[in-house]
């Protein structure tokens, strides 16, 4: 601890060097000799059959090397696109996940959906071509909204899911839930909407299917978070290639957000058509085909109650959650509204009796599945809006009527009605200090001052709660997992003394591989720059579950820490050997490798060394210093914190500035502040986009993908955003070697319900997400 | 984008003889080539206005301001001396947009959310053109839509000088293109009042102006009945809405000018 490069250390981002001198190597940088480009036929339809398509003039056309649909997928045993974590319904039936073919077979079912891919010399003929290929609709009547699609009498999307109804899922007590309202002194109710979002990833999604008929091994280069789970899927599943015949390679990745977690159409078509061509096939999306067929993020309509008593202690909360999954259950949709959403309905409070039930239905949209926080943004939105308004409508201090709900920072492990088990947590803490930051206190007269020029202030909290470093594997077994989320890491010294490390997690922006070379060089003395983090090809590393859920420190991390722990454990046995002593008298602290109470010692570099070089070495120890571990974590970890917005609202135009904003937030142990600091700050400007910015919108009547550009999808840009004030209280989470407890997903769980409580604040009056001005104008008018 | 053919002549005369059927004139592209890109439009040939010298520059003179049609947005803001129109092209997309983007070609888009045509109409200006001049009031016709004929290109635009002027615009947050944006300006012929963005084709308000040439203050506004009738409606902002901020974005734009 305390060095420049270890643990704590704000050490600047290794691999920032190469993104900015523009050596990073993204998916389209890559180019195979003799490679093909793809182009996608998508559906202009939000609902039809096709009744007939014709590829004889396309094939005709020059450049052409063939035209691939869904019947040909088929043909050649391709299986279907699968969902990996089956639901089971309150009735005890699993959930139903219609087969989804990688290319449409006789139906599509939303704009954008795969219907054909055609290849050729040059992605300029592929193009040309694809308007030669004549295909007929036979339009049918399509829903887009979830309540539509769950209603008597909507238009039937899949022949084998009656009603539209994926699952209907409960979680908790329902009979003591609904005592506790009945009984209760107070009950908020209200309905809200969580608003469906784009993810936007800086670089769109892209695939590079590249085949060699000598070794009859199909490479897979693909923007992946988990390309061990690609290549589980697309052999295990798909059945394009046995295990040990797919390679897939994820090299740099332009951010993710969740929306590269799932195995899609168009990379399963690129590693199937490479070997059906013998040629590399390479697809890059377009920005409006990443828009268009991107997994969807968020989309429910909530009925919530929240029950409290005279004094504002929550007694109940009952929650019933419509959850919009698009055309098809994409690879973790069914975990989303689900594990990841009932079960931290309980925020940071002790509430007696919860229950929740997702209705979760199909309608005419891409496919939705996680997106930044995943479940636990919906999750907090409702927790933290509920007991916000809870304490509009019992005239109780919002901050106060928190710290009353709070668990105390002596209850832990604290068991709550929705399965969680927290580990650790000072939300009091954390809200007093977000309290001071913001001075509120001051409030009252900044709001006077706001008034006095013909505005109105508001200040909003969120005191967010999130499941993280997802997860031990029994437990996420037990709740209908099909993998376990475990994750691996090797250790490798090369004879000089540097060092290589292969992690089974990703990093598309996350940071791994200046923070995972910080624990390397903080445990084992190693300089920073001689640390190497290798991931992402699982030609190189070993088998590993990837990033998502905030998992990579937690999880990811710890299996670095497992493997040192081996390394360090040999290490002794040769340095006993060497300086003559016994095992147990040998001390270890940062690299050193100390006889204890003499002066004898041997460093990390010299014992690898002499490893490599074992002339003079112990019988019973193999040479080489190469370690692996698998680390299966013991629990979730459970980041929590208060954010606090504060906003001012021009009534005329219905315009919001964010003014000020606090975070504090409790992550355990942080690595390196700076990227921390970093991550929270992406993870509130996200936040801040789904509150005030950010809707996708379909149009009801025609289907079509209304917000499908930056010229009607609003992401949030610099000047939509205050200057973050952020700081964090450390409590070590208990359950892991490192102690922490995962940041990537905080800001975007905890922004909007602090924001859209300011705004509502300020207006005295409920609006949904995104306040948009028009929106915020018509509640300031009375309109 | 289809294939086309590319001509970049460096006089007005030889841009001239090369327009024919399905050509179209390139000036600073920022429309035209995104909607080729996504194969939208399809013209079998573009003409390259971009080397010919006497398309571009701010001129300024005692009583008027002539800009030429080739003058970025950038160049416009940083060198037009009537600062409501240095504002309002300063305000114009990105620094790439103001980089490349011309007031000739803006111009001659006629986009109903585009800034420019809000200062011609507010500033009385004239649209000099290879066949005529064209006033402001009679230039702009409809939806993307505009006076010039073909094989007509625009030589220049000529801002009279104004008493004061303001330009406000209230940008769609996505795009940040105008939901409404309002010119307004003192002349010598009375007040002007030009809005963009909030109907099919920019517009003069002759309530407004009326209001405003009786009493030229935020006050003399609110009286004044803003009708949501024709205006645009979408995702992004209603009629009412719109109708609304055009009432709003007046007073602005006099109280900026000190009214």
């Amino acid at each position: 601890m305390g060095t420049q490069t270890g643990i704590g250390a704000s050490v600047k981002r290794k691999e920032d060097k190469r993104f900015i001198i523009g050596k990073g190597r993204y998916l389209d940088d890559i180019s195979r000799p003799g490679q093909t480009y793809g182009y996608f036929i998508r559906s202009p339809h939000a609902h039809a059959k096709i009744t007939s398509l014709d590829s004889t003039a396309a094939l005709k056309a020059p450049g052409v090397v063939a035209v691939l649909t869904g019947p040909d997928m088929q043909a050649d045993g391709i299986g279907p696109l699968i969902c990996g974590w089956g639901i089971t319904s309150k009735d005890g039936t699993p959930h139903k996940a219609p087969a989804h073919p990688a290319l449409a077979i006789g139906r599509v079912r939303y704009v954008g959906h795969q219907v054909a891919l055609v290849v050729a010399e040059t992605l300029q003929q592929a193009r040309d071509a694809a308007e030669l290929v004549e295909i007929e609709y036979e339009e049918l009547d399509h829903v887009i909204e979830v309540g539509d699609a769950l209603a008597a009498g909507a238009p039937q999307i899949h022949d084998d899911v009656p009603g539209n109804l994926s699952f209907d899922w409960e979680l908790g007590d329902r009979g003591k839930t609904d005592a506790a309202i009945g009984s209760a002194h107070h009950v908020t109710r209200m309905k809200l909407r969580n608003n469906r979002l784009i993810p936007n990833a800086m670089e769109p999604r892209a695939a590079l299917g590249d085949y060699d008929s000598g070794t009859d091994e199909i490479t897979l280069y693909t923007t992946s978070q988990n390309p061990h789970v690609h290549r589980l899927v697309l052999s295990a599943f798909n059945g394009v290639a046995p295990e040990h015949k797919l390679r897939v390679i994820a090299p740099d990745v332009g951010g993710g957000f969740g929306s590269k977690i799932f195995i899609y159409s168009e990379e399963t078509v690129c590693a199937w058509a490479t070997k059906k061509l013998n040629r590399p096939v390479k697809w890059t999306a377009e920005r409006s085909e990443s828009f268009l067929s991107d997994a969807h993020g968020r989309d429910h309509e909530t009925f919530a109650e929240m029950a409290f008593d005279a004094n504002g202690k929550i007694l109940g909360l009952k929650v019933s959650t419509k959850a919009n999954v698009g055309c098809y259950l994409s690879t973790f949709a069914s975990a989303v509204p689900t594990y990841l959403y009932g079960t931290l309905l309980s925020g940071q409070y002790t509430i007696p009796a919860i229950y929740c039930e997702v209705q979760a239905g199909f309608t005419n949209t891409a496919p939705v599945d996680a997106y930044r926080g995943a479940g636990r943004p919906e999750a907090t939105y409702v927790v933290e809006r509920m007991i916000e308004i809870g304490a509009r409508e019992m005239g109780i201090d919002p901050a106060e009527i928190r710290k009353r709900n709070f668990i105390a920072p002596d209850a832990y492990p604290y068991e709550t009605p929705v399965i969680m088990t927290y580990d650790s947590g000072n939300y009091a803490l954390a809200m007093d200090k977000a309290l001071e930051a913001i001075d509120y206190n001051g409030f009252v007269s900044r709001k006077a001052q706001s008034q006095a020029k013909g505005k109105l202030r508001g200040i909003g909290f969120s005191a967010f709660i999130e499941a993280c470093g997802i997860a031990p594997s029994a437990a996420v077994g037990s709740l209908g997992a099909g993998v376990g989320l475990w994750e691996s890491a090797q250790v490798r010294f090369n004879p000089t003394g540097s060092v290589t490390v292969f992690t089974g997690s990703h990093s598309h922006g996350q940071g791994h591989e200046t923070t995972f070379a910080q624990i390397i060089s903080d445990q084992l003395g190693v300089p920073i720059d001689q640390v190497e983090i290798s991931h992402g090809d699982t030609g190189k590393v070993p088998f590993g579950m990837g990033t998502y859920g905030s998992r990579s420190l937690a999880v990811g991390g710890s299996a670095i820490m497992k493997a040192i722990d081996k390394i360090v454990e040999k290490s002794k046995k040769i340095a006993a050997h060497t300086l003559e002593a016994s095992v147990e008298d040998i001390e270890h602290a940062g690299g050193i490798f100390k006889v204890a109470g003499t002066d004898k010692q041997m460093t990390m570099a010299e014992i690898a060394f002499s490893a490599y070089v074992p002339h003079n070495y112990p019988a019973d120890v193999e040479p080489g210093m190469d370690e692996t571990a698998f680390y299966d974590p013991l629990n979730f970890t459970f980041p929590a914190g208060t954010h606090i917005a504060e906003v001012e609202i021009d009534p005329d135009t219905g315009t919001t500035e964010i003014l000020d904003w606090v975070a504090v937030d409790d992550f355990g142990n942080v690595i390196n502040p700076m990227i921390v600091e970093g991550q929270v700050h992406g993870g509130i400007a996200q936040g801040i986009g789904q509150a005030l910015l950010e809707n996708c919108v379909y149009d009801k009547e025609s289907g079509q993908l209304l917000t499908g550009s930056y010229m009607d999808y609003c992401m949030p840009r610099a000047d939509d955003l205050p200057t973050f004030r952020v700081q964090t209280i450390n409590t070590p989470c208990t359950t892991n070697p490192l102690g922490v407890k995962g940041c990537g997903e905080a800001g975007a769980i905890s922004a909007p319900a602090a924001l859209m409580n300011a705004i509502t604040n300020a207006l005295g009056k409920e609006i949904d997400m995104p306040a948009t001005p028009e929106k915020v104008w018509r509640a300031a008018q009375g309109l | 984008m289809y294939q086309f053919d590319y001509q970049r002549p460096e006089t007005l005369d030889e841009a001239v003889a090369l327009l024919k059927e399905d050509c179209k004139l390139l000036a600073g592209g920022q429309t035209l080539l995104p909607t080729m890109k996504q194969r939208l439009a399809q013209p079998e040939a573009l003409v390259d206005l971009g080397a010919i010298d006497s398309l571009r520059g701010v001129c300024p003179d005692d009583d008027k301001l002539a800009i030429g049609a080739m003058t970025t947005h950038a160049e416009v803001a940083s060198k037009a001396d009537i600062p409501a129109l240095a504002c309002l092209a300063a305000g114009i997309g990105d620094p790439q947009v103001r980089n490349r983007g011309t007031i000739g070609g803006s111009v001659a888009n006629n986009d109903p959310a585009a800034d420019y045509p809000a200062a011609l109409l507010g500033l009385n200006a004239q649209v000099t053109t290879n066949k005529r001049v064209i006033n402001a009031d009679d230039f702009f016709v409809d939806l993307f839509e505009t006076a010039l004929e073909e094989n007509e290109i625009i030589i220049n635009v000529t801002f009279p000088r104004p008493q004061a002027a303001a330009y406000v615009k209230f940008d769609n947050p996505a795009s940040r293109y105008a939901i409404v944006g309002v010119f307004v300006a003192k002349t010598g012929s009375g007040v002007r009042v030009a809005v963009t963005g909030a109907g099919p084709c920019v517009f003069r308000h002759k309530g407004l102006e009326t209001a405003l040439n009786n009493n030229f203050s935020a006050q003399a506004i609110e009286g004044v009945s803003v009708s949501a009738a024709g205006l645009n409606s979408d995702i992004h902002a209603s009629a009412d809405y719109r109708a609304n901020l055009i009432k709003v974005l007046t007073k602005r734009a006099v109280a900026q000018i000190g009214g």
